[in-house]
């Protein structure tokens, strides 16, 4: 293999990944505030969508990214309301966000169909894109890539260095215990989901500007799902989620690679690649359960109803 | 009863450091705290006695800010004041040291101490200032550590260090012996003197009387959410508190002293070691025990040091391999599951009553048949394997089981929840009484369970083995265990200690034992 080919590899394998790695992070926040939120897929629908339809409007994809963050945004708020504000069942909760973002989605973006979209320009950064190899793929994307990885390392440091990721946590640790010590809980969480909305909203709107501008119905296509077993996977840590995208990215790139190789490898056993790697990873750690149990959020999923 | 002082002190009078005036808080139609009047001074430690469900805890939310009075005053140093929440309090300079503490098992140390710290600290300094403290206060503490992997004393530590950087005047401490050995609780006691001589207030919330004696300048009872009396401790005596706060006489506990032991080997344990299945369960080392009919044996020790690992073994909760290393009346149990060894006449009560001995949204019928369809599935279902349920035979045992017991509940078949503690507790030991037992085990008969029920529960368990029944009762309380006992072990860091009769073991020994000193030492304290 040549190096051309290993950069272009590279390249779409990092592409690929973005939309997984952001929408990974902004549910990990959301998890460790003690939430699960499972809209992510319907989130970053909506993201989707709503980017390209501002893009359009507006013919500059950056102002179609902000507008894909707002919606998701506000997307989430609905399901913050629901469950956080009145306590509803969280996964069912966010089963429902995920087929309503699917339905409105197809029903807000029927007129894009077949629409050429608005493309985000690449940000070629001199000296450090000429190194061979991981140059290109890494220094000359676009600028929803270099936010994703930004926000790895924000939210590494916010998380584990900041009084309020360390109260972020300690709401996901034990809500009883965060009420008691006065922080306010639903406050908290509502922050953290829709950060969370916000990061799938860029995550779909990097689909639909970048990865393949346009608009095609359900094009996120399982991806919030694989965001949400990457979680999971990352054990609730930033770092460990972008290892994790890449590794994801890069068996959906190999699927469509083997493939164009002519391997006779049935394509349903590549795309449950991730969720079996999940499946595996989830095994191994759980061998470990002091870091399991350090890591996961003691309180997810579980509601918080204040005694008064 | 003792001296029930009745006199009315003034509002003008600045000396308090806090007094509460006509405090009412209503949950509905449950009146929690009905005008409750009360008043702290400096440099004093208060304790507020009351039963389970006595407004005790609703009345200390109240002045910690988590909870709002519907009417009544706080006055603060003179000041009439509004708490409105746990920041607020802080401010002003009370602080909290929680039953249940509101710690985090994920965060370290420092961390926790920071959360409820509302200045902005780097936790490098707050690791330092925490260390200074807990060493000037005698309460060692490793800012690093994980909270989750900490003693039940080291994190009560935590608690009062945490409390004390904030500099209170005002500290509430609720049940803050409960879950220590006699040894640390001398300790935490040296540290409340220490803080009272420098001007602190202290209110105690303590179950246990004789601290309360020890310990504290003045009490105020309240019952049924209202004040009926305020006394000096140290001039009553154990029982005439009790009374107080009952209302009533507690009826003795009545047990005929000698050993009943039969010959019968019903209960043994072979030399049994498990690894901890989680980092915050402890592992059980090289446990072995014999245990005849009609003997009642009391397991002292703190909480977390393998009490209920050690019950999920007898239980059949943990299965083991080697199935003889369990034998119950001569029947190897080891391999088999909870209901395998019900039906050989064991029966278990655990430690959470809500989610683990019973399911909290189900009926009291229901719960009785969750827990005997197995062991008693010719008398509560029909139809052979389509296990039909009859119900008017659940109905009526349920009803045999509250009469016996005297459990008080609303309607003939409520749901479990909607039972008090003590309650609930009586009835789930009714439960398991009723198919006389041969083996019994229970672990926390009577935690949170107030004096009444719990004079109740362990008269049943006494009458139990008396009947010639192998009983093991493991708990925290050391009266209890005393109360009770024929035989005492002590379990601490997962081993159990050889047991030893009843009345040449003293209270000192097994604070030793508890303390995690080796068998030999004790023994040698046990030879003076």
């Amino acid at each position: 293999m040549n190096i051309e080919m290993t950069e272009a590899i590279l390249l779409t394998v990092f592409t690929a990944a973005t939309p997984l790695l952001l929408a990974a992070l902004g549910e990990l926040v959301t998890e460790r505030s003690g939430v699960l939120n499972l809209g992510v897929e319907g989130m970053m629908i909506m993201g989707a969508v709503a980017g390209f339809a501002f893009a359009q409007m507006t013919g500059n994809a950056y102002l179609g990214a902000i507008g894909g963050v707002v919606v998701g945004t506000l997307f989430s708020l609905s399901f913050a309301f629901l469950a956080i504000t009145l306590v509803t069942n969280q996964v069912a909760t966010g089963l429902a966000l995920t087929i309503l973002g699917l339905g409105v989605s197809g029903l807000w973006g029927e007129s894009y169909i077949g629409l050429a979209g608005v493309r985000m320009e690449t940000i070629v950064i001199p000296f450090l894109s000429e190194i061979p190899i991981i140059g290109r793929p890494l220094f000359a994307q676009d600028a929803i890539f270099y936010v994703s990885i930004a926000l790895v390392i924000g939210i590494s440091y916010f998380l584990f260095k900041t009084r309020a990721g360390l109260i972020l946590r300690s709401v996901g640790d034990n809500h009883g215990s965060a009420h008691a010590l006065g922080i306010s809980v639903t406050k908290v969480r509502y922050l953290a989901v829709m950060f969370g909305g916000a990061c799938s909203g860029l995550a779909g709107a990097h689909l639909s500007l970048v990865y393949t501008p346009q608009w095609v119905e359900n094009m996120t296509a399982g991806r919030g799902w694989i965001a949400l077993a990457l979680v999971v996977f990352a054990s609730w840590r930033p770092m460990r989620v972008i290892a994790g995208a890449y590794l994801f990215g890069a068996v959906g790139i190999a699927q469509l690679h083997i493939q164009a190789l002519g391997y006779d490898i049935p394509s349903q056993l590549l795309s449950s690649l991730p969720y079996i790697a999940t499946i595996v990873v989830l095994v191994i750690i759980s061998r470990n359960r002091r870091l399991t149990l350090i890591n996961t959020p003691a309180s997810l999923g579980k509601g918080f109803v204040p005694d008064r | 009863m003792g001296t029930l002082s009745g006199k009315q002190e003034t509002s003008s009078n600045s000396n308090f450091m806090l007094e509460v005036r006509e405090i009412t808080k209503k949950f509905g139609d449950l009146v929690a705290n009905d005008k409750v009047d009360f008043t702290i001074g400096a440099g004093e430690i208060h304790a507020l006695l009351g039963e389970n469900g006595a407004g005790k805890s609703t009345l200390v939310k109240m002045l910690y800010g988590s909870l709002q009075p519907n009417s009544g005053k706080i006055v603060w140093k003179g000041k009439p004041v509004q708490i409105s929440s746990p920041s607020a309090a802080r401010h002003l300079g009370i602080g909290m040291v929680f039953q249940h503490f509101s710690l985090f098992d994920s965060l370290s140390v420092a961390d926790n101490i920071a959360l409820s710290l509302d200045g902005e600290f780097t936790s490098r300094e707050i690791a330092e200032k925490a260390q200074e403290l807990s060493h000037s206060y005698g309460l060692p503490l490793n800012p690093d550590s994980i909270v989750g992997d900490l003693s039940v004393g080291e994190r009560q530590r935590v608690e009062i260090v945490r409390c004390l950087l904030q500099n209170p005047d005002l500290i509430i401490l609720d049940e803050p012996t409960s879950v220590l050995t006699p040894q640390e609780a001398d300790n935490l006691f040296v540290t409340l003197e220490r803080l009272k001589s420098e001007g602190r207030s202290i209110l105690y919330i303590s179950h246990r009387l004789d601290e309360v004696r020890r310990l504290c300048d003045r009490a105020t009872v309240l019952r049924h959410g209202k004040v009926v009396g305020e006394c000096d401790p140290s001039k009553e005596t154990a029982s005439s508190l009790a009374n107080m706060m009952v209302g009533g006489e507690v009826e003795d506990i009545k047990r005929q002293s000698g050993n009943a032991r039969g010959e019968e080997k019903l209960l043994v344990l072979k030399d049994i070691s498990l690894a901890a299945a989680t980092p915050f369960a402890m592992a059980l080392k090289n446990i072995s025990l014999e245990m005849y009919a009609g003997q009642l044996l009391g397991i002292a020790g703190v909480a977390g040091n393998g009490q209920s690992e050690f019950f999920d073994l007898i239980s059949g909760e943990i299965t083991i391999p080697d199935n003889e290393k369990i034998t119950m009346r001569g029947q190897p149990v080891g391999e088999l599951d909870i209901n395998d060894r019900r039906k050989l006449g064991a029966a278990f009560v655990p430690e959470e009553r809500l989610g683990h001995s019973a399911v909290p949204d189900l009926t009291l019928s229901e719960n009785l048949l969750l827990a005997r369809h197995a062991s008693d599935n010719y008398a509560y279902t029909g139809l052979g394997p389509v296990q039909y349920i009859r119900k008017d035979a659940l109905l009526q045992a349920t009803k045999r089981i509250s009469e016996a017991m005297d459990v008080r509940k609303s309607g003939d078949n409520p749901a479990a929840s909607s039972l008090s503690g003590g309650n609930l507790q009586k009835f789930i030991m009714g439960r398991e009484l009723d198919r006389q037992p041969s083996i019994m085990v229970v672990n926390q008969p009577t935690w949170g369970v107030d004096a009444g029920a719990a004079a109740r529960v362990r008269q049943a368990l006494i009458d139990l083995a008396r009947s010639g029944s192998c009983v093991v009762v493991i708990s925290q309380d050391l009266d209890e265990i005393f109360e009770i006992s024929d035989v005492i072990s002590v379990m601490s860091d997962g081993h159990l200690s050889e047991p030893i009769d009843a009345e040449k073991i003293t209270r000192e020994e097994i604070g030793l034992l508890m303390g995690g000193m080796a068998d030999d030492e004790a023994g040698v304290a046990n030879a003076h």
